[in-house]
This record gives C-alpha cells, structure tokens and sequence, in this order.
C-alpha cells in the first residue's frame, strides 16, 4: 500500500473537457476505403516491406518485417490487396511523404489464423520477440517499442507503473478503454509483470475519472494477484508525463540523461498493456486502437480504429461542425495542427481534435517577455523556460543547451501560463531541431575528414610504392646493361655459353614441334553439312581478309 | 646573507627543472589553433577557397595568410564562428570564392556513364565506386558536395542534386507571427 503520494513542481490545470467525448462507449470504425500504413517508425527505426503490389493479404498478416534493433513488424490492418508501396504523407509535424503500404480492404476483414502465445513457458526474450512480431509499441503517442522498453534494464525492474493519468484536456481514450476493459489491461500488466519480473503494479489514474478508477480497483479485486494497487493521483496537467508520474508514485526524480529502467521503474500507458494481452492471448497484433474524435464536432466519442485508416473518413462519424477551420493531431497542450485529411491514422494517433476560431482562438499576436517568471513557476520540469527563450529566439543554442533545454517535455505549461502569449514551446522545438541538424553536420564533417586524411596517406603510400618499384627496376635495368657490356666485351664465346645456346635453340624446336601437333579439339567427327558450312565460314573469311589488305596500314 | 642566495637559487633551479620536464611531458602536438579552425571548417575539401583542402586553409588562416571569408559552404555561419574564434570582424562571404548553396549531392547518370574513373581520382573522399569500363556511382552518404568530379567527367553526366527534406531531416522553423491583413 502507498503510504502517501509525491508532487511534481509546476504543472497547470486547464478546463478537463472530459464530458463531451467520456460518455459514450466505444464505437467501431466502419472499414475505410483504403489503408495506408507507414513504413517508417522513428528516426532510427524503418520496417522492410515483404509484400508486392497485386498480392493479397489478410487481417494481421506481416506486410514488412523488423530492420534494426528499434523496429517492430507492420501488419495488415484488414484483410484486401496491396495497391502500392509509395511515398505518403505521414502524421508528422512535417506532413512530408514517408514510404508506405497501400491496402484496398476487401470488405471481409477476415483474420489469419490466430494463436496464444504460451509465456508462462516461454522465456522473457521469446516473449519481448513476439510482441516485436505482433507490433506493440507504447500507444501514449511517443510510440516507443514496448519490447525495449520490457527489456531486464541495468538493474531490473521492481516497479512496473501503468500511466492512465491521461491529463491531457478533452482526450478520453484511454477513460473509455479503462472503464470497457479492466480485465484486459490487468491481464496485460500481468503478462508484462512476469516478463520483467517487477514485484508490484501501481496504476496511476487522475482523480477526475471516478469510473476508470472504480473499473480497474473492481478488475484487481476479482484477480488472486497481489501486489497491484490503483491510484487516484491529482489532476494537474502534465500528470501523465512519465517522470511526473513515476515522480508522483514513488517520490523518485529522474535526473538527466536517465531512464525509469535505471531506477527500477518503468512506465507504460494502458492502453499499451491493453494491446499486449490481445497479442499473447488471442494472437492479436495490434492493428486497431482507441482514438477520441473531439473538439468542434456534434457527436464527439471514441473510436476503435484501424492503423491506417485516413483521418479524413473518420471524421464523419463525429461529425465535426461547419465552422471548423482546422484539425489537431493530439491534444490542444501538445498536439500538431494536422496537414492533411488523407493522413492515416497511426499507433500514436490518441486524438483528433477539431477547432474553431470560437473554440480555439487562434493564438494572439506575441508580445515581449516582461520577465516575470510565471513559465518558472510552471515548468514540471523545473527549467527556466524564460532563459531557454532568449537563448533559442537569439539562436545561441550552445547556452540553450548549457539551461538544459533537452530536459523540455514540450509540455506547453509555459505557453499556457505566459501572459505575453508567446508561442515558447515553438522556440524550444526550433532550438532542439537546429542543434540536432548541426550534430549530424558535426558528425557528417568528422567522416569526411576522416575519409579525406585517409585518402592522402593512401596516395602518399601509393607514391611512395610506385618510386620504390621504379628505383627497383631502373636499378634491375642498369645490371643488366652493365652484363650486356661485359658480355660484348668479351672476345669470343666459350664452349660452355655454345653448348648452352643450343640446348635453348633444341628446347624452342621441341616446343614448336609439339605446338603443330596440337589440333583443336571439337573439328573431328564432323558431318558433311557441318563441314560444308565451316568451309564456307571459311571462304567468306579469306574474302573479307582478301578485301580489308589493301586498305590494311603497312606495318612493320 | 649567503644563505638566501642559496635559497633561491635552489629555487630557481627546482622551478626551472620542473618547467623544463612540463615542457616536454605535456608538449601539444600540432598546432591547436589550426584543429579549433579545422574543426570549424565543412570538411568538404572543395577547394574552393584556393587552397588544397580544408587543413590547408584553416593552416593559412591560423599563419594569417588567408581571411576567414573565403569558405562558401561553410557560409555566414561558419565565417561568424570563426569571427569568434579568431576575435576578428565578421566579413560577408568573398564573392571571388563563390556563393553558399544548399547542400547537394552528386549523381551520375548511370546510362551515360562510360567508367573513365577520372571522377573517382577526383573524389576528396572517396565517396564514388567503380572501375575502370564499369559504370561509376556515387555513395551519397559520403558525399560532401564538393562539385570537384563536375569538372573532369568526359562527358558530362554528373549533376549536383540538392539534398531533399525529408521527414527525418525536417526541422521546426523559426516561429513566426503570421501577419493577417485587416479587412
């Protein structure tokens, strides 16, 4: 039992915008028109395509395969026909193309056959590769492999803490998932609880979901399990942000450049633990997900909805109303203005928001810092969010980082609370950007200096060789004129060079002869028409030689 | 009296053995000056700041042989660094050495390649691969952009390509306040 909870410094607490979308349940999203799946995972991570254009797949069958330690396996979302590999628009703030399947369901929706996975037998290395093979990664949105972060860590895990704060406004997903399905997402932390072989399970929900919390205490109530406890923590955004929450449970803060692992902990969203026990007890991988349709809409819910379903025919179901000039991907805290419509949805798509110029203003012209501090006050991760301000806005990126601006969760708490309303998440995220940009350039140049020194020793070598090879041979050439030179000048021949010189001139007749005695090899066994053609090959050849000699340059 | 010209010289001659052995044990190899400048420098060995490469050049600037503006792809960035560097005035980019471009990469048509290798020779970095009578490619990962196999290609089929954004090098812009007319 938590004897008390911890807080996290800073933090805001913005109107929750539960309501609207919590209090329906969670309704299936009709099978799109088409699906479009990326390739691409992170920066370090790309799947390798194993389907061609034309061919048919079913519902959950691999479509590209794991390349690298950091990916996992891209299934087909429904069963249909691969119309393409090509580059799409993916949800990224970029909106650039990125490669991606194209499926044309076929309407069936028909699964491969599907089996458990037996892990109680299994070892906990089998277990991390088959959820690799199923797909799993955490569903909060960063979208982090689920089978690292299960790995044993550096000194194993004893805490494994399930993040249902979801303090993000108007999201509800994971409310909604908590509440339908309880049992799942125990039998989830369960699974991942035997895998890492932490001791106990500490759920962590914001106290503004009564029923999420009622659902899951019910679900450990009917399990024999001990250890496991949930834990209504205090709604303040950014609760649900990992070292806020682990901060919050345990009273352990993770200093920078450390992970949860290094402490014992290590954090995953349940919807996440949810994806996990449909994978190892139905065989499932994960091809659908929970995602609220909210903000500016008429019917505003959740729905569970295919990976790779476009936004643009999903959007329908909430019916989004006729002022909305522009869509969120995420939250309105940390969330990107989408691009496009015809972007699918992936395994990080928690939310769609819809805005209005009612609903969210757009944001007012920015005014100049008063140094006031209130970004201070409201970091939760107790930076100085005014400082890394002026070092990003005058681009000195060295004395950004020396402030720490890589321990920035791009929370938005600063931006919210600001009253000269200035965009600072934006500056952070450009500063973070150019400083990663001049790593790889730093890198980049460091290979080519390399490559370049290299390149100069290797011709220094080469023409250090060649001078060596020549002074040889000029030294070998002058020997053999200075034989040359004693030879003319000797008189006569000795008996002994004579004998010499004919047992050559005898060995060059030998090799003559023997040379004439040699017939190729394929002309015996010849039939008559076979000889007559080569005879005529043989005509015309003599002709062509009769006719090139005049035209021959005289040589020698 | 005595005893205290003793004393320092005793001193002295301590002190100075001790000088005379840092000396030697911590002698710097090279002249850091030249590896700060070096390390400014784009590594793209262009050459288009006339000398051999960019150690050459970041040498003439450390001797004071050369000024700090005459590296186009280093650009006003780099010429501000070194500015910095050197505690010298920011000068804009000498237009005799060129222009800064964006960043490119070379490509060889592979129809019209005829495997001369002359472009391989050329290469600072050896970041083309072929033979002789075979066809030539560039490994673009390597490639710094240094346009110096343009000039030898019989037959003209490299081009300098500009290097694409993609979602991976995509980077968050300067945020700007878009300025909306009022009607």
């Amino acid at each position: 039992m938590i004897s008390r909870l911890f807080t996290f410094k800073g933090g805001v607490k913005p109107d929750s915008h539960k309501d609207e979308s919590a209090g329906a349940p969670i309704r299936k999203a009709p099978l799109p028109s088409r699906l479009t799946i990326p390739l691409r995972q992170s920066t370090r991570a790309m799947a390798r395509s194993v389907v061609e254009p034309g061919q048919r797949v079913l519902k959950g069958e691999v479509i590209a395969a794991p390349e690298g330690p950091m990916c996992i396996a891209v299934h087909a979302t429904s069963s249909g026909t691969v119309r393409a590999i090509e580059a799409q628009p993916v949800p990224h703030p970029s909106g650039l193309p990125a490669p991606s399947i194209i499926i044309e369901p076929d309407g069936e929706d028909r699964w491969l056959e599907l089996k458990a996975f037996d892990y109680r037998s299994a070892t906990p290395q089998q277990t991390r590769d088959f959820l690799r093979d199923c797909g799993i990664v955490g569903l909060g949105g960063a979208g982090f492999p689920s089978h690292i972060k299960l790995g044993p860590g550096e000194k194993g895990i004893e805490t494994l803490i399930l993040n249902g704060a979801e303090c993000e406004p108007w999201i509800t997903c994971d409310d909604r998932l908590m509440r339908e399905h309880p049992d799942g997402i125990l039998s989830g932390a369960l699974i991942m609880r035997h895998i890492t072989g932490a001791r106990r399970i500490l759920v962590g929900i914001e106290d503004n979901k009564p029923q999420a919390i009622e659902a899951m205490r019910a679900a450990v109530g009917r399990t024999s399990e001990a250890e496991i406890e949930v834990v209504a923590v205090p709604t303040r955004y950014p609760a649900g942000g990992e070292k806020q929450l682990i901060r919050v449970l345990t009273g352990i803060e993770i200093p920078y450049g450390k992970l949860g692992t290094h402490f014992g902990v290590q954090c995953f969203n349940v919807g996440s633990a949810y994806a996990v026990f449909r994978a190892v007890e139905h065989g499932e991988p994960l091809v659908s997900r929970v995602l609220t349709l909210s903000g500016n809409m008429a019917h505003p819910g959740n729905f569970d909805v295919l990976i790779g379903t476009p936004i643009r025919e999903l959007l329908p179901l909430a019916e989004p109303r006729a002022d909305t000039d522009r869509y969120l991907m995420g939250g309105p805290m940390m969330g990107v203005a989408l691009q496009s419509l015809d972007m699918p949805v992936v395994k990080g798509t928690n939310c769609i928001l819809a805005g209005s110029p009612v609903l969210f203003p757009p944001p007012p012209p920015e005014m100049p810092c008063i140094r006031c501090g209130a970004c201070a006050q409201a970091c939760p991760a107790e930076l100085q969010p005014f400082e890394l301000y002026w070092f990003s806005r005058a681009r000195i990126f060295g004395k950004a980082q020396e402030y720490d601006l890589f321990d920035c969760i791009e929370c938005g708490c600063c931006s919210y609370v600001c009253p000269s309303r200035i965009p600072l998440v934006d500056y952070f995220r450009f500063a973070k950007g150019e400083i990663w940009a001049r790593e790889k350039e730093k890198a980049a140049a460091d290979t080519a200096r390399e490559r370049y020194e290299f390149r100069l020793a290797r011709e220094e070598r080469e023409k250090a060789e060649k001078a060596a090879k020549l002074a040889a041979k000029t030294a070998a050439g002058r020997e053999k004129a200075a034989a040359a030179l004693a030879v003319a000048q000797k008189p006569a021949a000795t008996p002994e060079e004579d004998a010499k010189k004919a047992l050559i001139a005898a060995a060059l007749e030998r090799a003559r002869a023997q040379k004439e005695h040699v017939q190729p090899e394929n002309v015996g066994n010849l039939t008559p028409e076979q000889q007559a053609e080569v005879a005529a090959i043989e005509g015309r050849r003599a002709e062509i030689r009769d006719m090139a000699k005049p035209h021959l340059p005289q040589e020698d | 009296m005595l005893e205290a010209i003793l004393v320092m010289a005793l001193g002295a001659v301590v002190l100075g053995a001790a000088l005379g052995y840092a000396a030697v044990r911590f002698r710097v190899e090279g002249d850091p000056l030249v590896e700060k400048i070096d390390a400014i420098l784009p590594q793209t060995q262009c050459g288009q700041c006339g000398f051999p490469g960019c150690k050459p050049y970041a040498q003439a600037i450390a001797k004071g042989e050369a000024d700090i503006n005459c590296c186009p792809p280093g650009g006003e960035e780099g010429i501000h660094k070194l500015a910095d560097l050197l505690g010298r005035e920011f000068k804009p980019l000498s237009a005799e050495h060129g222009i800064e471009k964006p960043k490119s990469v070379a490509v060889i048509d592979e129809q019209a390649c005829i495997g001369c290798t002359l472009c391989i020779q050329a290469c600072p970095v050896d970041a083309i691969v072929g033979a002789a009578k075979q066809m030539h490619t560039v490994v673009a990962a390597q490639c710094t952009g240094c346009e110096l196999c343009i000039a030898p290609c019989p037959v003209d089929c490299i081009v300098m390509e500009p290097i694409k954004e993609t979602v991976d090098t995509w980077k968050w812009k300067y945020p700007v306040i878009p300025l909306r007319q009022s009607a």
